[in-house]
């Protein structure tokens, strides 16, 4: 299958500084793709270049196959991590200009914008203005015509941030809902924890040049260190387990209590081996599990060793 | 409507909706006429209480009765006058005319000119009076061989002008060259304003990620010319309504009025009558079409530099800076246009001025009641038009680099940087 979005070479300079370093990427139809990276690595600017914001030095992006071109901001909705709203102009008034610039008709967009209001229970902010809204608020309002113009392609830049939990859930629920209804999103962020929750394909972004590039279970897998946890409720002989590798230092085994041992298995044992030496050796099992690195571990390690 | 006519759209009904634009626009008519009102009963009554002066000696055949703000009392011409100047006497002055032919007088204050000049002008004709009568003429005779005598100039055209024509044409190039430079201040500030307003909310990257800079920049550019146009259509209109009512109401005479007034012993009705002609016959269509062609141009170069300064800058503090660059031209074309075009519309400095782009539109304006070739009209237009645009492409680099240069110090060199790297 086609991806929707493909890029393709792309180098970009600011000055003499290159931002973008031949970048290459395809984002698939109904993933949530994300784009991550410390700051600086060129995230915004790769964001800024899909949004026609910049132009690229070299490279080519396709959008549905076709290469970018100014009417394509009609199919991306774009929400940038420095974003805001007119201060003193009302919410439903600056709602529509903001959706006739996708190209929606006057219409069109009051009729949708009425059916997200409502969705967002925010049916009676219509005729408030932006500066007597929270800044909560105001998010939801900057959400709501992100998406309104129901484009193929939504680009969050840092989508959660001003929210609060409850409204971050919100957000969080209505995106996965539009990528249901066929919507595919890029998610550029800083927090590990909404990656794993959300995404379906990490691109890892450092200095320009992309470090990591997979779905989200092909790059733990290629991150896994071979290391296992394992709970026993009586302590056990420590022997057999230090034959398939090392254990790892652990607190004192009190009675009553689950001991808890992390063993890295050594590289010519395979977990099968575990396996057979634990259902042999330890009737008090409580658990067996396969410590897999966090996303965080994997981004930390991953920048670190392209450093 | 395509995406540049829904810019222009908003940004001119914010201008326009906004409070203090509708307060400008229509209290600052009332305060103009308010203020012309005020100087004008201010001026008519600028003379203290009449003054009170002592004669001393013969003033027989002396007509000092129609000398303004002066009441004359006759003296005992036995006391000396320090007597009468002490600070207890009522009287300001005293006039000595025990000599006529060497009259004194002896003031508190300084007199004021025109007063001493009066005096000197009514003792001179009856000292005149007196020596013709002694040499045996008689005074109504003399009079009645009195000729009076109007040079009557003609322009090239064979049209009969007015003296006062010089005059007329200052006064409408110079309103003209300075209301122009004033629009250009508030209106540029006003565009500056709102690019930096964008850049502020944080609602640029939001906005260019639906259309180019470039279309969001001449929307803008394009949104405040509009409003400028509406504020200056609604002063003409409620200036005219406005002063035709004060005038009728308060009493106070119409310019014309005053002219008609004054023209009895000055300088006769049929220069008053030409004076009329004269506002009549200006090529107004032509003075209003150069306005604003001028207006519309000189706007469009100021406001390309204006809108550079707004994307350079993060507030409106730091743009005082960038500041003198754009108000020293206006001004510097404020003054050759009061001091070298009214003195010589034609003159070399004048001319020079009216094909410099930055102060053209200002001095070309001022030059045109006063008669331009067309052709230098035209190529003054055209050296402004080509500036134009050379400056816009320049802003529309800076305005893109710019808008998205959060926390930068700005500064002319990094605006250069971004001319050159673009």
């Amino acid at each position: 299958m086609n991806p929707v979005l493909s890029i393709q070479n792309i180098t970009k300079y600011h000055g003499a500084y290159k931002a973008l370093d031949d970048v290459s990427l395809d984002v698939h139809a109904g993933n949530i793709h994300g784009l991550l990276g410390p700051n600086g690595a060129g995230k915004t600017t790769m964001l800024r270049i899909i949004n026609q914001i910049m132009e690229p030095d070299s490279g080519t992006i396709l959008l549905n196959g076709e290469i970018l071109r100014p009417e394509h901001i009609a199919n991306v909705g774009y929400m940038p991590e420095e974003r805001g709203l007119y201060k003193s102009m009302k919410v439903g008034e600056q709602a529509i200009y903001l959706a006739r610039l996708k190209g929606m008709t006057r219409h069109d967009a009051r009729t949708q914008l009425q059916v997200w209001f409502d969705r967002m229970g925010i049916a009676d902010w219509w005729n408030k203005k932006i500066q007597e809204l929270s800044k909560g608020m105001a998010q939801k309002v900057q959400f709501i015509v992100t998406v309104l113009h129901k484009p193929d392609l939504l680009i969050f830049d840092e989508p959660f941030s001003g929210f609060d939990p409850v409204n971050a859930e919100l957000i969080k629920n209505e995106i996965q809902q539009l990528v249901s209804e066929g919507a595919t999103v890029i998610f550029s962020t800083h927090r590990m924890e909404s990656v794993e929750a959300m995404c379906d394909h990490v691109t890892l972004l450092n200095k320009g040049n992309v470090v990591l590039d997979g779905t989200l279970d092909t790059i733990r897998a290629q991150h896994r260190s071979n290391q296992y946890e394992i709970g026993l409720a009586r302590e056990l002989q420590l022997d057999a387990l230090a034959m398939l590798g090392t254990v790892a230092p652990h607190a004192s085994f009190t009675p009553d209590d689950v001991q808890s041992i992390v063993l890295q298995l050594s590289a010519d044992r395979t977990p099968a081996q575990l396996r057979s030496t634990l259902a042999g050796a330890t009737p008090d099992l409580t658990h067996f599990k396969e410590l897999i690195p966090s996303m965080n571990e994997v981004f930390i390690q991953a920048v670190s060793s392209h450093e | 409507m395509n995406k540049l006519g829904i810019i222009i759209k908003r940004e001119y009904l914010t201008k326009v909706r906004n409070r203090t634009f509708i307060i400008m626009t229509f209290v600052s008519p009332l305060i103009f006429v308010g203020l012309a009102t005020v100087i004008y009963f201010l001026t008519s009554s600028n003379s203290s209480d009449d003054s009170i002066y002592g004669i001393v000696g013969d003033t027989a055949g002396l007509d000092l009765r129609s000398i303004d703000d002066v009441q004359f009392t006759a003296l005992d011409p036995q006391a000396d006058y320090t007597d009468y100047l002490s600070t207890t006497s009522n009287l300001d002055a005293v006039l000595d005319l025990t000599s006529l032919a060497d009259p004194v007088l002896y003031s508190k204050q300084s007199p004021s000119l025109s007063l001493v000049g009066a005096i000197e002008n009514r003792i001179g004709k009856t000292l005149t009076a007196q020596s013709y009568q002694s040499a045996g003429y008689d005074m109504a005779e003399l009079d009645a061989l009195k000729r009076d005598v109007d040079v009557r100039i003609i322009n090239e055209t064979g049209r009969e002008t007015s003296r006062a024509a010089s005059g007329i044409k200052a006064i409408f190039g110079g309103a003209a060259g300075y209301l122009l430079m004033m629009f250009i201040i508030i209106y540029g500030n006003m565009v500056m304003r709102s690019v930096i307003e964008e850049k502020v909310n944080r609602i640029i990257e939001i906005i260019i990620s639906s259309v180019k800079p470039t279309t969001l920049m001449f929307g803008k550019i394009a949104g405040t010319t509009l409003a400028g146009l509406t504020q200056f259509g609604i002063w003409v209109i409620l200036g005219g309504v406005l002063f035709t009512v004060a005038s009728t109401f308060i009493g106070v005479p119409l310019p014309g009025e005053q002219a008609a007034a004054a023209g009895g012993d000055l300088v006769g009705n049929r220069e008053v009558g030409l004076a009329f002609n004269e506002i009549l016959s200006l090529p107004l269509a032509n003075l209003v079409s150069s306005f604003l062609i001028y207006f519309l141009l000189g706007y469009l170069l100021y406001a390309s530099i204006y809108v550079t300064i707004g994307a350079a800058v993060d507030s409106e503090t730091d743009t005082q800076q960038f500041m003198l660059p754009v108000i020293l031209p206006l001004i510097l074309a404020i003054y050759v246009g009061f001091f070298s075009v009214l003195d010589d519309p034609h003159g070399i400095v004048a001319v020079t001025f009216s094909y410099i782009p930055l102060t053209s539109p200002i001095v070309m304006l001022m030059r045109i009641p006063f008669g331009v070739a067309w052709w230098e009209v035209l190529l003054s237009i055209a050296i402004l038009s080509a500036t134009i645009f050379i400056v816009v492409q320049l802003a529309a680099r800076v305005y893109k680099i710019g808008i998205l240069s959060y926390g930068n110090k700005a500064s002319w060199a990094q605006v250069l940087k971004w001319i050159r790297s673009s």
